[in-house]
């Protein structure tokens, strides 16, 4: 059990982290401003995030033909970013900071402790960031790891391709 | 193809306004304005316009119904659901489960309908001095809403997923009872938390919703009420903000409304938020606090047949054993029913990712839930949590998980996995995230009582939120009188979950549709001068 002192002191570094990615983050932006429209629910670093995360917690549950499996994978994103679109301005907002804290480099290595930039990053260094986060002492990690985990699942499990795998027959036709 | 009362009505010329199309502020008026449309509201409105008021109801969420429900997830969660039905506490460690839309939970409950146990009744009088509401007081209240919404016990076969609870606990020597609910003709479909797609479920949004509007009553939709405005003791007018078609986005354009007298009905986290926001005088600070949901724990077992738990209606079996068989006051006590299963919630809901989460999402058919759902709110040490607003004003519940609360979820756990193994399960999975999956009672026996119980690891779920504006017969412990009335602000009601001083130990829509109809009922004689007629 972390001591109120390590809190604070790991609070007050992921603060500064957070700061810092904010700060690059609206740099992207602005650079980007007339490509993008207006108030975006994700920006540009959540899809590589997204990349990355996905195949890695749909293990086991994604298609295995590689064309079907990239397709999914795709999709799954694309239906994220919807999600993310429909929330609450607060909720978009503590997502755009957790993907830019995520997408920015020393955030990435030291809190995430995945060395590789996401594209390069092996399935297990991907796994074993989300595993420790899932059980980390520290709560913000814990409610980031599940801010993923509702993303990922809400989003692949809404296709209805991904119903016969498990048994679900979908919705009855009414007549 | 079934008919769509809300299309026809509004072919009927219903005056319904859409506050996403809005293009220029508003000015309206009614003898009532009722805040909110789901089970408060929609009772309000009913009796409040039958008895001869121009009534004006406000929602947040939009107008959908019959043929616009599809029994799909994707479509469903975010258009009739609170943040997407992932309404989260203060530490995001509860999930909250609270409809958004025109007839608001009632549209998208699974039906379960219990009279407002005895025993809550003598406490709220005994400890708020509510004795008008015990004994009898109720039970006209009851009769009538009953008759009105076909609440009547599930006489159909229950399906196996809630089968599968009354043969384990039968086994057990815990009784289980039938539960009543709010249907016509209900084709046992099983996608109640999706909108009716056959106006079966007796929902607000098809029968006192229309029957108000068939009064000529007006409903705005998409239309966030910010705040009432108070002078000299009484509300003045109240003010709301028109939001994008989506729902998330708020528009420049307001409406303002002046009434007579002012209901709100926008549910416990809503109400609390109306009345912070509008910054009326609270000097107990009993505004959003005692807010109480039910905390929810759920266990997740795989069976050898099917379960199909997607199909069929949700909830149609409960037990009260772990209620009855204490005393309300002691350790904290739980309901147990069943959870329907659809692949969206429940692959949002179960603990884990990849391989170990594929491998159970693969037997999604064969899985049964069970719900345990904690009484909180009679014991000092459940003192509930407390409704704040953010920044930007939207409302947010900081809710504590306490060792009291543990102690609850731990034997919770244990009995459902005792009960689910009773049935026949080959693996029993409390959702925790270090909960592995058991393959017997006397593993799962050790196991749970070894399990580190703290937020963000169990997975914890309300769907029944409660309080924050609560009754009493006086202004230190409460917001509002036994009657619904505002202790300082006499144009000022509040109809919803919200007055209830503690939690309720059951399903709450029944227990809001009578205490909306007393109250109601109360208020139209007030403002008429006449008896209100009943409404069944």
């Amino acid at each position: 059990m972390p001591s109120r002192r390590d809190f604070l002191k790991v609070g007050a570094s992921g603060a500064l982290l957070l700061a810092m990615a904010r700060v690059s983050r609206s740099r992207s932006a602005t650079q980007r401003a007339e490509a993008i429209p207006p108030e975006p629910a994700l920006d540009g670093g959540a899809s590589e995030v997204l990349a990355a995360i996905v195949p890695v917690v749909l293990a086991g549950a994604l298609p295995v033909d590689p064309s079907a499996r990239s397709a999914s994978i795709a999709a799954t994103i694309e239906r994220a970013y919807r999600t993310v679109s429909g929330l609450p301005p607060h909720s978009q907002s503590d997502l755009r900071d957790l993907f830019a804290l995520l997408a920015f480099a020393p955030a990435r290595w030291l809190l995430a402790g995945v060395r590789h930039p996401w594209r390069q990053a092996s399935g297990a260094e991907i796994d074993g960031f989300l595993q420790r986060w899932r059980l980390s002492g520290w709560a913000l990690k814990q409610q980031a790891y599940q801010a993923l985990h509702e993303l990922v699942f809400a989003a692949f499990y809404a296709d209805p391709a991904s119903w016969p795998p498990i048994g679900y027959p979908g919705p009855p036709r009414l007549t | 193809m079934f008919p769509d009362p809300i299309a026809q009505g509004l072919a009927r010329g219903w005056k319904v306004i859409d506050a996403s199309r809005m293009t220029k502020d508003l000015v309206l008026e009614a003898d009532v304005v009722i805040v909110g449309t789901g089970a408060g509201g929609g009772v309000s409105a009913e009796i409040l316009s039958a008895a001869g008021l121009s009534v004006l109801m406000l929602e947040e969420g939009p107008l959908k119904s019959t043929h616009d429900f599809h029994m799909r997830e994707a479509e469903a969660y975010p258009q009739l659901y609170q943040e997407s039905a992932s309404r989260k506490t203060l530490d995001k460690a509860i999930t909250i489960l609270q409809g958004r839309c025109v007839g608001g939970s009632t549209t998208v409950n699974w039906t379960s309908s219990f009279r407002t146990p005895a025993a809550t009744l003598e406490y709220w009088r005994r400890e708020f001095g509510l004795g008008e509401l015990a004994g009898d007081g109720l039970v006209p209240w009851f009769e009538m809403m009953e008759r009105r919404l076909s609440i009547s016990p599930w006489d159909s076969a229950a399906n196996e997923n809630n089968e599968l609870l009354r043969r384990g606990a039968a086994s057990l020597g815990i009784p289980t009872g039938v539960i009543r609910r709010n249907v016509r003709g209900c084709l046992d479909l099983g996608y109640c938390g999706m909108g009716c797609p056959t106006n079966a479920k007796q929902s607000m949004l098809v029968t006192t919703l229309p029957a108000a509007l068939d009064r000529g009553a007006t409903l705005v939709t998409r239309a966030r009420v910010q705040r009432v405005v108070a002078r000299g003791g009484r509300v003045q007018h109240l003010q709301a903000t028109a939001l994008d078609s989506r729902g998330v986005h708020e528009l420049a354009y307001r409406v303002v409304v002046r009434a007579q007298h002012y209901v709100l009905a926008a549910g416990a986290i809503g109400s609390p938020a109306v009345l912070l926001r509008s910054a009326i005088p609270d000097p107990w600070r009993v505004v959003g606090a005692r807010t109480f949901i039910h905390p929810t724990v759920i266990s997740a077992a795989l069976m050898t047949e099917r379960v199909n738990g997607y199909a069929g209606a949700p909830q149609s079996l409960y037990s009260d054993h772990f209620l009855e068989s204490a005393p309300i006051d002691g350790p904290i006590g739980f309901k147990l029913e069943v959870a329907p299963l659809h692949p969206v919630l429940f692959g949002m809901t179960l603990q884990g990712f990849g391989a170990q989460h594929a491998a159970l999402m693969r037997e999604f058919a064969h899985a049964q839930v069970i719900l345990a759902l904690l009484r909180d709110g009679f014991h000092p040490d459940s003192p509930g949590g407390i409704v704040g607003l953010r920044r930007d004003g939207s409302p947010v519940l900081a809710y504590p998980l306490t060792p009291f609360l543990w102690d609850g979820v731990r034997r919770a756990l244990l009995t459902m996995a005792e009960i689910q193994f009773s049935a026949g399960a080959r693996k029993v999975y409390p959702v925790h995230e270090q909960a592995p999956g058991y393959t017997s009672w006397r593993e799962a026996k050790s196991a749970i009582a070894q399990l580190p119980l703290a937020p963000l690891l169990t997975r914890v779920v309300s769907a029944h939120v409660m309080g924050g504006c609560a009754m009493a017969d006086d202004p230190r412990r409460g917001v509002v009188d036994a009657r619904g009335r505002h202790f300082g602000v006499p144009n000022l009601s509040v109809h919803d979950a919200s007055v209830f001083p503690t939690s309720l130990g059951a399903n709450p829509q029944l227990s809001i549709y009578a205490l909306a109809a007393r109250n109601a009922s109360l208020l139209a004689r007030e403002l008429t001068g006449h008896p209100a007629p009943p409404v069944a």
